[in-house]
C-alpha cells in the first residue's frame, strides 16, 4: 500500500502528467471501440461526477471549508447551459423563451463550449454573492449557508416556470457530451488543482485548513483565498452541471437536490479530502457501486439501499480512516 | 384587504409552528454550544418520533400518554446511541469530521426509514380528543395546535429551570461556554455531552409526532428540512443563546406562514427559499443573530 502511495505522489510531476494523459485517452479510445454503449454512457457519467468531485476538493479538500451546496452550482450550470444551446426551432413548442438580444436573438443557438463556460462563470459570480458575506464568518455557517443556497436555488428552478418550465423539467437536450468532452474536462480539472496545490495560492488555502489565525499572522488574507476556493469550486461545479444536462438530455429540478450534494461530498471523503487522485477514486467507486446494485435495489424493490451503503461507507471511514483512502494521516499536534 | 381574523389566524398558524421550531432550536443549540455542531441527524428524529408514535399508537393501538412516553424514552435512548457511537470518536478531531459523520448517520437513519416503510407517506391521525376541530370562536383550530403550544411552553420552561437551578443544567451551560474550563473545574464533559444528546433527541421525538399531527402525515423524509430550518432558527436568534434560540424558532414559523399567507399564490412555492434567503440576509447584517454574542475563537 505504501509503495502504491508513493507512486501517486510520483505522478504529481509534470512529466508523469504529460504521459498519463495519452494513456488515459488510448484507454478510453479503446473501451470505446471494444466496450457496449451502456458502459461507455456509464464511464462518461464517471467523468463528469469526476469533475465534481475534483471541484468540490478545492472548496472542502484543501481549503478545509465545508460546503454542502455543490448540487446548486451544477444546476445553475446545467439550467443555463441548457437554456443558451437549446434548439430554436423546439423552444415554441417547449413554452421556452426565445434568447434576448444581448445573448444573441431569438435566431440564435449557442455551440456548446461557450455555453458550459457561461454556465461555470454564472455558478461562480452566485457562489461569489453569498460567499463574500458567509466566508467572513468563522465556524461552519458555510454548511448551512450554501445547503441553504441550494434549497433556494431548487426552489427558484421550481417555481420560475417561464425559464425552467417548474417541476416538468426541460428535455430534448441536444447531445453533445460524449467520452472526449467528458473527460477532456476531467484532465483539465485535475491539472487546475495540481497546479494550483503547487502554487502560492494552494499552500495559502492549506495554511487557512490547518490554522486559520496563524495564516492570518503571516499575512494570508482569509477572505480572499476562501472566495477564490469556493468560486472556482463552483465554476467546475457549473460545468460538471452543463455535462450533466447535455449527456442526459433532460434536466429536472430535483436531480440538482440533496442527494447529489451529498453523493459528491462522500465521493471526496471516501476518496481522501486534500487529495488530487482521491476524490477520482471515490467517484469512480460510488458510481460504480451504484450501476453494481441498481439491479438488485429495483429487484427487491428496497429503495434507498444504495444511499444506505453511500452513507455506512461515509460513516465507516469517518469512523476508521477520517483521511480517506488514498489519505495520509496527519498528526495533530495541539 | 385582509380581514382581522384572517390576520390573526395567520397569527396563530405561525405561534404553532414557530413552537415547534422552537423546540428544535432549543436541542440543537445545546449541542451546538457544547460541541461546535451543526447536528443534522437532529432532523431524523424527528421522523423517529413520528414513526415510533404511528407504530405504538396507530397500529398497536396503546393510550396515548403511554405512547408519548414511549416517544420521549427512546428518542432519548436513541440521543445516547448516536452519541456514543458517532460522536463520541471523532469528538476533539476537526468540527469538520464531526460535522460530516452527523450528515452521514442523518443519510443513514433516512434511508434505513425508506428502505423500512417505503417512500410513501403514511396518513398521522392524532388521538380523537386531539382533533376536534373548534370554528366558533374568532379563529379556527384543532386542540392539537394548542397542545403543540402549551407542550412547548412547557418544555421550555422546564428546560430553563433546568439550566438555571439544578447542578447539573449549570455544569451544561458551563461547559458549552467553555469546554476547557469545565473540566478545569472537574465537571465531566462525556456525561454532559451524553445528557445534551438524551434531552435533545427526547425533545426532537416528542416534536415529531406534533409535526405529523400538525401536517397529518408523516414520511422517511419529513426531518430534513425541519432541521435544517432549526438550524436557521438558532442563526436567526443567535448562536449560543438559548432564548435566542426559542426566539428565532418563532420569528421562523411566523416567518413561514406569513410569507405563505400574504404573498400572491404563485409565490407559494418559495417557502423554503425565503427561509434561506433570510439566512443569508441575517448573515450579513447581523452574522451574531438577534441575542447572541458575537462569536470569538
Amino acid at each position: 500500500m505504501q509503495s502504491f502511495k508513493d507512486n501517486l505522489q510520483r505522478l504529481n510531476r509534470p512529466l508523469t502528467f504529460l504521459l498519463a494523459v495519452p494513456v488515459l485517452f488510448l484507454l478510453l479510445w479503446l473501451a470505446k471501440a471494444t466496450l457496449s454503449q451502456y458502459v461507455i454512457l456509464i464511464i462518461t457519467f464517471i467523468g463528469i461526477y469526476i469533475v465534481a468531485s475534483v471541484s468540490l476538493n478545492i472548496t472542502n479538500g484543501y481549503a478545509g471549508l465545508f460546503s454542502l451546496g455543490h448540487a446548486g452550482f451544477m444546476a445553475i450550470g446545467a439550467y443555463t447551459s441548457t437554456l443558451l444551446t437549446f434548439p430554436v426551432k423546439l423552444r415554441e413548442v417547449f413554452a421556452l423563451a426565445y434568447l434576448p438580444p444581448m445573448l444573441g436573438g431569438p435566431e440564435f443557438q449557442w455551440p456548446f463550449l461557450p455555453a458550459l463556460l457561461v454556465g461555470g462563470i454564472f455558478a461562480a459570480v452566485v457562489a461569489a454573492i453569498v460567499g463574500i458575506p458567509v466566508l467572513r464568518l468563522r465556524g461552519h455557517y458555510l454548511a448551512v449557508a450554501s445547503l441553504g443556497l441550494m434549497i433556494l436555488i431548487n426552489a427558484v428552478a421550481m417555481n420560475f416556470r417561464n425559464i425552467t418550465r417548474g417541476s416538468i423539467g426541460i428535455n430534448s437536450i441536444p447531445k453533445y457530451t460524449n467520452i472526449w468532452w467528458s473527460y477532456g474536462w476531467v484532465v483539465l480539472t485535475i491539472y487546475v488543482v495540481w497546479r494550483l496545490t503547487n502554487s502560492s495560492f494552494g499552500r495559502a488555502m492549506m495554511a487557512i485548513r490547518e490554522d486559520e489565525t496563524s495564516a492570518q499572522v503571516q499575512g494570508i488574507n482569509l477572505l480572499k483565498y476562501k472566495l477564490l476556493s469556493f468560486t472556482l469550486g463552483a465554476f467546475f461545479a457549473g460545468i460538471a452541471g452543463g455535462l450533466y444536462a447535455h449527456l442526459s438530455g433532460a434536466i429536472m429540478p430535483w436531480v440538482f437536490s440533496f442527494n447529489l450534494t451529498f453523493q459528491i461530498v462522500i465521493m471526496v471523503v471516501v476518496g481522501g479530502q486534500g487529495t488530487i487522485f482521491g476524490p477520482v477514486l471515490g467517484a469512480v467507486i460510488l458510481i460504480v457501486l451504484r450501476y453494481v446494485l441498481k439491479p438488485l435495489e429495483e429487484g427487491l424493490t428496497v429503495y434507498g439501499l444504495v444511499e444506505l451503503i453511500y452513507a455506512t461507507l461515509l460513516i465507516f471511514i469517518m469512523l476508521r480512516k477520517p483521511e480517506g483512502l488514498l489519505g495520509v494521516r496527519r498528526k495533530l499536534s495541539s | 384587504m385582509y380581514s382581522t381574523e384572517y390576520l390573526f389566524q395567520q397569527l396563530f398558524n405561525g405561534i404553532v409552528f414557530g413552537s415547534m421550531y422552537a423546540l428544535l432550536a432549543l436541542g440543537m443549540t445545546v449541542i451546538y454550544g457544547i460541541l461546535r455542531l451543526i447536528h443534522f441527524a437532529h432532523g431524523a428524529l424527528i421522523t423517529i418520533g413520528g414513526f415510533i408514535f404511528y407504530i405504538f399508537f396507530t397500529i398497536f393501538g396503546l393510550p396515548f400518554i403511554a405512547v408519548i412516553g414511549i416517544v420521549i424514552a427512546l428518542g432519548g435512548l436513541l440521543g445516547v446511541v448516536l452519541d456514543v457511537i458517532a460522536y463520541r470518536k471523532v469528538v476533539g478531531g476537526p468540527e469538520v469530521s464531526m460535522l460530516i459523520t452527523s450528515l452521514g448517520f442523518y443519510i443513514f437513519i433516512e434511508n434505513l426509514m425508506k428502505l423500512i416503510a417505503t417512500p410513501q407517506p403514511y396518513p398521522f391521525r392524532p388521538p380523537v380528543f386531539l382533533d376536534r376541530v373548534h370554528s366558533d370562536w374568532f379563529i379556527t383550530f384543532r386542540t392539537v395546535d394548542l397542545f403543540i403550544i402549551v407542550t412547548s411552553v412547557a418544555i421550555m420552561l422546564l428546560f430553563n429551570l433546568f439550566v438555571k437551578r439544578t447542578k447539573i443544567g449549570m455544569a451544561m451551560i458551563a461547559t458549552a461556554e467553555s469546554g476547557e474550563t469545565a473540566r478545569m473545574v472537574g465537571i465531566n464533559i462525556n456525561r454532559i455531552i451524553n445528557l445534551a444528546f438524551i434531552i435533545a433527541s427526547a425533545i426532537a421525538a416528542i416534536t415529531g409526532f406534533m409535526w405529523g399531527a400538525k401536517y397529518g402525515q408523516i414520511s422517511y423524509d419529513m426531518g430534513f428540512m425541519a432541521g435544517v430550518k432549526a438550524f436557521v432558527a438558532i442563526v436567526i436568534g443567535g448562536v449560543g443563546s438559548i432564548p435566542g434560540a426559542m426566539l428565532g424558532g418563532m420569528i421562523l414559523g411566523m416567518l413561514e406562514m406569513f410569507s405563505v399567507a400574504f404573498l400572491p399564490p404563485g409565490y407559494a412555492g418559495y417557502r423554503d427559499g425565503i427561509v434561506f434567503f433570510v439566512l443569508i440576509l441575517i448573515l450579513i447584517i447581523r452574522p451574531s443573530g438577534i441575542l447572541g454574542e458575537k462569536e470569538v475563537k
